[in-house]
């Protein structure tokens, strides 16, 4: 995780201010690495801390270039152009006269390649990247929550699956109490039960 | 005009009970959502999508549509009264609205934005209603050439116009367009990228993608900032606003209701920009532009104007040509695909009900919007007292649980969660995810139209110029491109130093 200053955006409410300049300065060093779940302490609860966030999104100081994150999604856009280029081809990249079924994704992923080379050439200069913040671990437990579920919903039904991720959800990532959380998640589940195979009898997979 | 009594047809259809509920149900939803930082019209009609397989194609799509222009309703009441934009297109609102609540006029803010959007909305939806057909009627004698060359402009316009970096954008647009091509070829039927995969040779399905780009994607890219918890809000009194307010942002509203439905028609454009420029243009027309930022009336009334006009005039692109205007639209063309009804220039003679009944829910919708909007905003504002760390949960599992009902399918459980994974990493990474959806829903017309005119023109390219409609278009496609290249290389030669190019100054 980068030293890079904590990023608080509304999205999409960056282009409210006309794009401020970004500063030419030294880019802060922030490796293009993901977040690490191990190195990250868990954040202070949600919502308890009014002052982060105090500011709305188009008031938004502007982000420092980050060369080697860009230059490495400029790399991983080459690549996968490139290899796409490789996949379109053995498909049979067909001519003008007669398109055979390569044709189409052939020119779609030049079109990427030929991007990512020019996402290469300006990776000094572009600053719309978000550096991983502290709280970052949680977007990798949430991912986990789901994998879980889906893990779990084909054998146990969606009841014990859901509950967990909604406890899950709410105690850990979302900083409420342990009694609201518990509760909370009995009545989510409860909720969906009524809703789902009650009301619409859905066939989704469930214990009871 | 013989188009009338369709026209009249489509109010009977809005005046069943059901659609009139739906309606209801549509702009509620779509006022919460406008009010709630975070998830977006385009994330929450995502999630929705599954909810209307079981219901009627026009009571499903007066519903969507009731969502979209709903929340731009409700993003005006946390603008105005907490200085949180709940949308996008109610950023600029905030810059007079919150002033004026703070003045102690948040009533006639309020006020003046509700009755600017139901004028805007109603000019938007009459001159949708002129313009519609002839559009649909003129564009009935398109061929594969013509639409090849639309849906390229499309999806270009729809990359460069929006937020974010343009090359990113296109980026994403062509991978959108790449998934589009996974599954069995329809001219040859040969298997591409499926890797031997039996759940991908039919190819992926709309659904989850979107669901999981809009709605997993935002949920997990929220996780990471903290919305300020909400505190006391201002009073609201007195939202009848007066006869000089109505006076001096009359002019606001008529100018907000023309470039709204303008910008609304054009790609890439809708909501959000058209919010932008008519606030600019109202700012530069001013005789005393200095009080705008400071409480001026009509810096609420134009921008709220011009987003309602435009949220309604972006149904014509997608309801004359098949050509979705914008994020949202795509999602809306999705729900039109899974209802079994292609989009596109014969939707007006072939579903009139369909089409006229969705363009007269939007009266009935803007009215019953009007209506509530004022009284109810205390209940709006006590919504937002709801800890978005309660919320995600459930709309995680609505999406989980929603996808699945879908087609009976663990597997499209997992998609969404990998384009979940996907939408995040795109977000943090600069790459918007509308342009992707957008080019995937556009993807296989785009690739059939592209190999019917090849054959047509028997591989010569140069046949796209020679047809006037498709060379027209091609003219203008060849003047989206060129025209930020040229003006790259413009701004690097004067003014080396200080650049920022990948960012859109639209």
């Amino acid at each position: 995780m980068g030293p890079g200053p904590a990023k608080r955006t509304a999205p999409e409410a960056g282009e409210a201010s006309g794009g401020a300049p970004a500063p030419d300065g030294p880019g802060a060093p922030d490796g293009p690495e993901g977040p690490g779940p191990a190195a990250a302490p868990p954040g202070p609860p949600a919502g308890a801390d009014p002052v982060q966030d105090a500011e709305p999104g188009f008031e938004e100081a502007p982000e420092p270039p980050r060369p080697r994150t860009n230059t490495a999604v400029a790399l991983v856009v080459t690549a996968f152009g490139a290899v796409g280029c490789l996949g379109s081809w053995s498909l049979g990249p067909g001519t003008p006269a007669e398109p055979a079924a390569g044709t189409w994704p052939l020119v779609v992923c030049a079109v990427i390649t030929v991007l990512g080379c020019v996402l290469l050439g300006t990776a000094r200069r572009t600053a719309d990247t978000e550096a991983f913040s502290a709280a970052s671990w949680k977007i990798l437990a949430g991912i986990g929550t789901m994998a879980g579920f889906i893990a779990l919903i084909g054998t146990i039904g969606f009841e014990i699956p859901s509950a967990l991720l909604a406890f899950v959800w709410l105690r850990f990532l979302g900083g409420e109490s342990w009694r609201l959380s518990a509760v909370a998640s009995v009545l989510i589940v409860a909720a969906f039960y009524a809703v789902f195979v009650g009301l619409l009898s859905v066939p989704i997979p469930h214990l009871f | 005009m013989d188009s009338l009594a369709p026209m009249i047809n489509g109010f009977g259809v809005v005046l069943e009970p059901t659609n009139l509920l739906y309606c209801l149900i549509g702009v509620v939803i779509g006022m919460l959502v406008g009010v709630l930082p975070g998830l977006g019209p385009a994330a929450t009609i995502a999630i929705l999508l599954p909810l209307t397989f079981g219901i009627e194609p026009v009571t499903a799509i007066i519903m969507l549509a009731g969502i979209f222009y709903g929340a731009q309703y409700g993003g005006t009441i946390t603008s105005v009264l907490l200085r949180l934009p709940g949308e996008a297109s109610s950023v600029v609102t905030v810059f007079d609205g919150h002033v004026m609540a703070r003045q102690g006029r948040a009533g006639t803010a309020l006020g003046i934005a509700a009755i600017g959007s139901f004028v805007g909305g109603t000019v938007s939806i009459v001159a949708l209603s002129v313009v519609a057909p002839l559009v649909a009627g003129f564009a009935l004698s398109f061929g594969p050439p013509e639409y090849t060359v639309l849906a390229l402009l499309g999806i270009l316009l729809v990359a460069t116009v929006g937020n974010g970096g343009r090359v990113k954008a296109l980026v994403a647009a062509g991978l959108g367009l790449l998934l589009a091509t996974v599954g069995r070829d329809t001219f040859t039927g040969a298997e591409r990228f499926t890797f031997d995969s039996l759940a991908l040779a039919d190819g992926l399905d709309f659904v989850p993608i979107a669901m999981g780009l809009f709605g997993i994607g935002e949920i997990l890219h929220n996780l990471e900032q903290r919305h300020r918890a909400v505190s006391g809000a201002v009073k609201v009194t007195n939202t009848w606003p007066s006869r000089s307010d109505l006076r001096q942002s009359s002019g606001a509203i008529a100018r907000g209701s023309v470039l709204g439905f303008v910008l609304g028609i054009l790609p890439g454009g809708g909501a959000t920009l058209a919010s932008m420029a008519s606030y600019a243009l109202e700012k530069r027309r001013s005789r005393t532009p200095e009080r705008f930022g400071r409480g001026a009336v009509e810096g609420v009334a134009a921008p709220e104007t011009a987003n309602n006009a435009a949220a309604t005039s972006s149904f014509i692109p997608l309801l004359t040509l098949g050509i979705p205007a914008n994020a949202t639209m795509a999602v809306i063309f999705g729900a039109l695909l899974i209802q079994g009804v292609p989009p596109g220039p014969q939707l007006v003679s072939q579903e009139p009900e369909l089409f006229w009944g969705v363009i007269n829910s939007m009266y009935i919708g803007n009215i019953l919007l009007l209506i509530m909007s004022i009284p109810l905003v205390g209940l709006f504002v006590r919504i937002l007292r709801i800890r978005p760390a309660i919320l995600a949960p459930i709309t995680v599992l609505i999406t989980l649980v929603g996808v699945y009902t879908v087609r009976n399918s663990v597997f499209d459980i997992v998609l969404v969660v990998v384009f979940g994974a996907l939408g995040y990493l795109m977000k943090k990474f600069g790459f918007e995810p509308g342009p992707l959806v957008l080019a995937f829903v556009l993807g296989s017309l785009l690739e059939s139209s592209l190999r019917r005119s090849l054959l047509l023109f028997d591989g010569d390219a140069l046949g796209f110029a020679t047809r006037p409609i498709s060379g027209t278009l091609l003219l203008l496609l060849l003047v989206v491109v060129l025209l930020p290249v040229a003006r790259m290389l413009w701004s690097r030669r004067t003014a080396p130093a200080d650049r920022e190019k990948t960012r859109t100054g639209a």
